[in-house]
């Protein structure tokens, strides 16, 4: 769902530490740029040249009725046109170029910058937020990058070569026309502020309509059965209204301020032809002069007017960067160590030695409550399979966490074949565990994609090979493109079983010393099921194998078991061992184990 | 295009308003199109000789046409684009009360955002077509027939040579316009493809890294950022041609008017001052050329937007008051029978209820369990008839509750959902939801029975104290009680609790249930519970299995019986036993 209330918060329009941050990003591509500024630069003067050649089509042409002189000038005029069509063309291009190559370059960094983050990060950033960073913000800086920067200048220069022109024609003149500036700029200037403060409030408020419509969809089963729907209603009809009567302020302000550009142009206007007439009386002007300088007033107001709008693009820009940058500055990473131990080889042997462990950032205070893993430790042997067991928030997921590195211990060591962990690159050690999770992930692409994901070095035969270990050739032969079938989204077209089989081929083709099995507790049909557990089989043969258990043949078939309770290692052993003992596992195997014939038996507070 | 006939109803409210407009967009365009004859005469009097103050003459008219052209366009959007968002505002009001009022099955197969969509995208498409959609069309058709018309009555020859590119704009709008949008639409797709793999690979982020497939996801995300930054490099260079084209073709035109109108003023068939005249028409002549195409484009959109919406507004509410409604029941005492009832969810085969009887008595505690998926909280959403049975009925003091007032049977039922819903708002406004004027003093006194008031004392701002998202977060377990003490507050005469205690602690439970013992006297209660210890004391308990009642009787009953409600009890007894290890 769309973030509403953090990405509506619009901030000042410039920002000189964003905006040097975001000129950072253009600097690879200089050469377009002083390109396209030439372009400018050479439009700013072929603009305002049309109207000054006018001047001299009328004055000395038409008026002096040299038909020939007048066939020339325009076909001069058709020269000029052409030239600043070309550019103006190339401008378009070059400009909108910069534009997206740049925010490539943005959007693969902060993809880039997401992939290197800890999970840590994750746990607290909501996806559809993180992917709004990649995606709309990133693009809401193209068209700053295209058209923003460059096209600001583009106005500038345009207002610095009419003004050019314009007093080359009749300095007196000029001064006339620009009388009635200052005006334009308090109107603009008095609009903009008036439109921003409307525009912030009309923000507001669609944000509370949209939050108000998200909570009450979401609850509607609430309002219906309090009965409350007239007064909901009311509430609505509130917000709504205020919605509406903020609109037509601002409606209010655009209604004065286009006819009053317009009047003050045509001030211009009438100030030229009452000036300007009494100088051709005089002869001090020419009628072309006259003629040109109504054509340049309708010039000039374009960029200015251009100009302001500029400024909701740089406005939405600097919200988008800010964001962007926050995520950039963002560094949650697992350190890395400096002289790594490679892992070559390993045996396989686990040891968790004294770990304490809670979901807290570095250096903050933890609770006594907040330890999810208290003075853990357990060896594991290489080849060994362990089963660990315990009651939900026992810590089971958390030691699985733990061994891939996904998260620091706050105390204590976990050794992989003697070497602490914290001194193995971390894309060292997962090379060497694979991971099979509870919920399959499935990403879009072939199921042959979804089990090498994009392993060059995983050839189609050795995935075939274990897919028949797995058992799951059967059902993947079966489809109408076997292994280059396309999975929809989420797997749609993959039942759970199915689903599971795949996650376990996955694992299986990379052939890793350590696997890490969280069984899935979703129930399957009796055949499905017989297929998975043969499966589990096959997939745990000849490693060390750390299994969160949910079946009864995998316990039972485990070296030893050890059993979470609290946070604590409270028993280790066998299941029969363990069963003898009377103590937490055996009150376990009761509650979880013994009745899994029956279907779905998930009840609360013990699945 | 059919369907924005519909707005009709919404348009005729304003009729008055959107007429004003009208007459104020001609008013606006009278004095909009004389100022450029009224500066061609300037020009052309300075040729024969004039006055300053026949100068100043015309600037005081060239001012004073552009002034009243403003007043009457102030006009205009004062009041069709007012019109515009004053029919938004209906149009957003019934949606929201249509919607509301939807049966809440519909919402269990359509995405919030989805229906969320209608009302941030779909509304405002359609108010763009009613307000600046019908204030440009307007004007756009206005100025270009009069302005062709004088035109061509200064003259007919340098308007036809100069009017020959001008059309080639609309077909350029059009056709630019169309390719345009092809790649665009081609664009946002891909758009969509890239936001897909950006969410995949952060919801897949355990994978990723677990199979240290970092560089492979990067590598995989280029190649989809690449092609869309050659899809949009190829959109720019047919996109930046419609500017240079547009100032090519205007450019010509305009040189065509001094070219040719110069060579009429040699001849003398035509005056400096009309030539003027000309070329200030053509500046004028181009702005509707442009709205043309987008005008088009706006009205596409709405309709596209009006067809959603519409189908939004026939969806029928199915529970709804009826004919067969009796509105002479003003209240309930609340004895329920279910009489074989059976129901399923619509998308699915299988019955989740099947052949339900039970029969509780005015005043009765009844306990529900059963296994997850048993039907257990179906079954209790048949009451406030979220929903109605496939087959048999249900009734209350004996009457079939379609034939109750939707009004008399929810407002006499207090209702605690098993993930409770709270709004960003007040505790004591989420307590006080569904009642009208009570005192605080009863807030308080709810708040008490379920054993949430203490918790709420120590809330910043007590409860006055915002909860949810832009407030202070509060645990599952003190939502369930706020949730309890809203449905306590309705003084309901039948109160449903679905496992309305799974994430509050076992003594708090045992001090709600005793708070309750007193307030239950006289009222019907049906306690759903995974927790032995809240239905053990019921005047009698059901067990559901696969939409079954497959046990009932008293506790000691079941018990004793060793079946389904037994083994809860064994395995609760466990759980007690663990927790205490």
């Amino acid at each position: 769902m769309h973030d509403f209330k953090e990405d509506e918060i619009l901030g000042k329009a410039y920002d000189s530490r964003l905006m040097k941050r975001l000129l950072r990003y253009v600097k690879p591509y200089w050469k377009h740029v002083v390109v396209s500024v030439i372009i400018v630069l050479i439009l700013a003067v072929l603009n305002p040249l049309r109207p000054y050649i006018t001047k001299f089509a009328i004055d000395d042409y038409i008026l002096k009725s040299n038909y020939n002189g007048l066939v020339k000038l325009s076909l001069l005029l058709f020269g000029i046109l052409l030239l600043q069509g070309v550019l103006q063309y190339l401008l378009g291009y070059i400009t909108g170029w910069i534009g997206q190559k740049t925010i490539f370059d943005l959007r693969m960094e902060v993809f880039q910058h997401l992939q290197r983050l800890a999970l840590r990060f994750f746990d607290k950033n909501p996806t559809g937020r993180l992917v709004t960073r990649v995606t709309n913000d990133v693009e809401s800086l193209n068209e700053m990058y295209s058209s923003g920067i460059i096209l600001v200048f583009g106005d500038i220069f345009t207002i610095v070569g009419i003004l050019y022109f314009m007093f080359r024609l009749s300095f007196e003149l000029s001064l006339v026309t620009l009388s009635v500036l200052p005006l334009l700029f308090y109107a603009t200037f008095l609009f903009r502020k008036k439109a921003r403060e409307a525009y912030r409030e009309i923000r507001t408020l669609i944000a509370r309509i949209n939050a108000f419509l998200q909570e009450h969809f979401s609850g509607v089963s609430v309002v219906q059965i309090f009965n409350v729907e007239e007064k909901e209603f009311q509430k609505f009809d509130q917000i709504n209204a205020k919605y509406r009567d903020a609109n037509i302020k601002s409606i209010f302000y655009y209604a004065v301020f286009f006819p009053a550009v317009e009047l003050i142009s045509a001030i211009g206007i009438a100030l030229i032809i009452w000036y300007g007439g009494s100088g051709v009386i005089k002869g001090a002007v020419t009628i072309g002069t006259l003629i040109s300088f109504i054509q340049y007033t309708e010039m000039f107001f374009r960029p200015v007017r251009d100009l302001s709008e500029k400024y909701n693009i740089f406005q939405t820009a600097m919200a988008s960067a800010e964001r962007i940058f926050k995520l950039l500055d963002t560094k949650i990473f697992i350190k890395q160590p400096e002289k790594p131990v490679k892992l070559e080889n390993i045996r396989g042997e686990i040891e968790f030695k004294n770990v304490w462990f809670a979901y807290r950032d570095d250096g903050e205070s933890v609770l006594d409550e907040d330890w999810i893993l208290k003075n853990v430790s357990f060896k594991i042997n290489a080849g060994e399979k362990v089963a660990i067991v315990g009651a939900t928030g026992s810590g089971k997921s958390t030691i699985i966490n733990l061994i891939s590195r996904f998260y620091e211990v706050q105390k204590g060591q976990i050794l992989i074949d003697g070497i602490d962990i914290k001194n193995i690159d971390e894309r060292d050690l997962r090379k060497n565990i694979a991971v099979v999770l509870q919920d399959v992930m499935l990403f879009s692409g072939d199921i042959l994609s979804n089990i090498t994901l994009g392993d060059e070095k995983i050839n189609l035969e050795k995935v075939i090979e274990s897919a028949r270990l797995i058992g799951a050739d059967k059902f993947i032969e079966k489809l109408p493109k076997g292994y280059f079938e396309n999975v929809h989204e989420r797997g749609a077209n993959l039942s759970v079983g199915e689903k599971q089989l795949i996650s376990f081929v996955r694992a299986l083709v990379r052939d890793p010393k350590i696997l890490v099995l969280d069984e899935a507790t979703s129930s399957v049909d009796v055949e499905t099921e017989r297929i998975i557990q043969n499966a589990i089989e096959k997939l745990l043969e000849n490693r060390t194998a750390i299994i969160i258990a949910h079946r009864l043949s995998t316990i039972q078939n485990s070296d030893k078991i050890i059993v979470l309770h609290k946070g604590e290692v409270r028993e280790i052993g066998t299941h029969e061992e363990l069963l003898a003992m009377k103590g937490i596992y055996y009150r376990l195997y009761q509650l979880q184990y013994k009745e899994r014939k029956r279907k779905a038996i998930s009840l609360s507070g013990t699945s | 295009m059919r369907s924005l006939f519909e707005l009709k109803p919404y348009i005729l409210r304003y009729k008055k308003l959107i007429g004003l407009g009208i007459l104020s967009i001609l008013a606006s365009e009278f004095f909009y199109v004389i100022i450029p004859i009224l500066i061609g005469r300037a020009v052309d009097s300075l040729k024969f000789g004039v006055t300053g103050e026949k100068l100043i003459w015309f600037a005081s008219l060239i001012l004073g046409s552009t002034l009243l052209s403003g007043i009457a366009s102030f006009f205009t959007r004062q009041t069709i684009i007012v019109a515009s968002r004053k029919i938004e505002y209906d149009m957003r009001n019934d949606f929201y009360r249509h919607v509301q009022g939807l049966h809440y099955l519909y919402f269990r197969d359509k995405k919030i955002g989805d229906i969320m969509a209608y009302a941030t995208n779909d509304i405002p498409a359609v108010r763009n077509f009613v307000g600046p959609g019908i204030m440009y069309s307007v004007e756009t058709i206005i100025e270009f027939v009069v302005i062709l018309a004088i035109m061509f009555s200064m003259s007919l020859k340098l308007t036809l040579i100069t009017l020959i590119p001008l059309p080639l704009i609309s077909f350029l709008v059009y056709k630019v316009g169309k390719i345009v949008h092809e790649k665009y639409e081609d664009i946002q797709e891909h758009f969509g493809v890239i936001t897909t793999a950006a969410q995949e690979n952060i919801s897949g982020i355990r994978v990723i890294k677990s199979y240290v497939r970092e560089d492979y996801e990067i590598e995989k995300f280029r190649k989809l950022n690449l092609e869309y930054l050659v899809k949009n490099v190829k959109l720019n260079k047919i996109q930046s041609l419609t500017y240079p084209l547009m100032i090519l073709i205007t450019g010509i035109s305009i040189i065509l008017v001094v070219w040719y109108g110069g060579y009429q003023v040699i001849k003398g068939t035509m005056t400096l001052g009309q030539v003027t005249s000309f070329l200030i028409y053509l500046g004028y002549l181009i702005w509707p050329m442009i709205a043309f195409g987008w005008i088009v484009n706006l009205t596409q959109r709405a309709s596209a937007s009006m067809d959603r919406l519409l189908e939004v507004m026939k969806v029928e509410p199915q529970i709804k008051d009826t004919d067969e409604t009796d509105y002479s029941i003003k209240e309930i005492k609340g004895k329920i029978t279910f009489r074989d009832v059976w129901f399923k969810y619509p998308d699915s085969e299988n019955y989740v209820l099947k052949g339900i009887n039970l029969e509780i008595e005015q005043g009765q505690t009844v306990g529900i369990v059963g296994y997850t998926g048993s039907g257990k909280t179906t079954l209790v959403n048949l009451i406030p008839r979220l929903f109605d049975p496939d087959k048999g009925e249900v009734l209350i003091d004996g009457i079939n509750i379609k034939k109750i007032p939707l009004k008399v049977l929810r407002g006499n039922i207090g209702y605690v959902q098993q993930e409770v819903f709270l709004f960003s708002d007040t505790v004591k406004n989420n307590i006080k939801f569904g009642v009208n004027g009570v005192d605080d003093g009863k807030v308080v006194e709810v708040a008490k029975l379920a054993h949430i008031y203490d918790e709420v004392m120590d809330f910043p701002n007590k409860f006055d104290t915002v909860v949810g998202e832009r407030g202070i977060m509060i645990s599952g377990g003190q939502k369930q009680r706020l949730g309890l003490a809203r449905a306590l507050i309705k003084d309901p005469k039948i109160l449903i609790l679905d496992d309305s205690f799974s994430s509050v602690d076992a003594y708090t439970e045992e001090m709600i249930l005793k708070n309750l013992r007193e307030f239950r006297k006289g009222r019907t209660t049906i306690i759903i519970s995974h927790r032995i210890t809240a239905v053990k004391d019921a005047d009698f308990i059901i067990v559901l299995d696969d939409g079954e009642i497959v046990e009932k009787g008293t506790h000691e009953e079941l018990l004793n019986l060793g079946g389904i409600y037994a083994d809860l009890y064994q395995k609760q007894v466990l759980e007690e036993e663990l927790e205490k290890m």
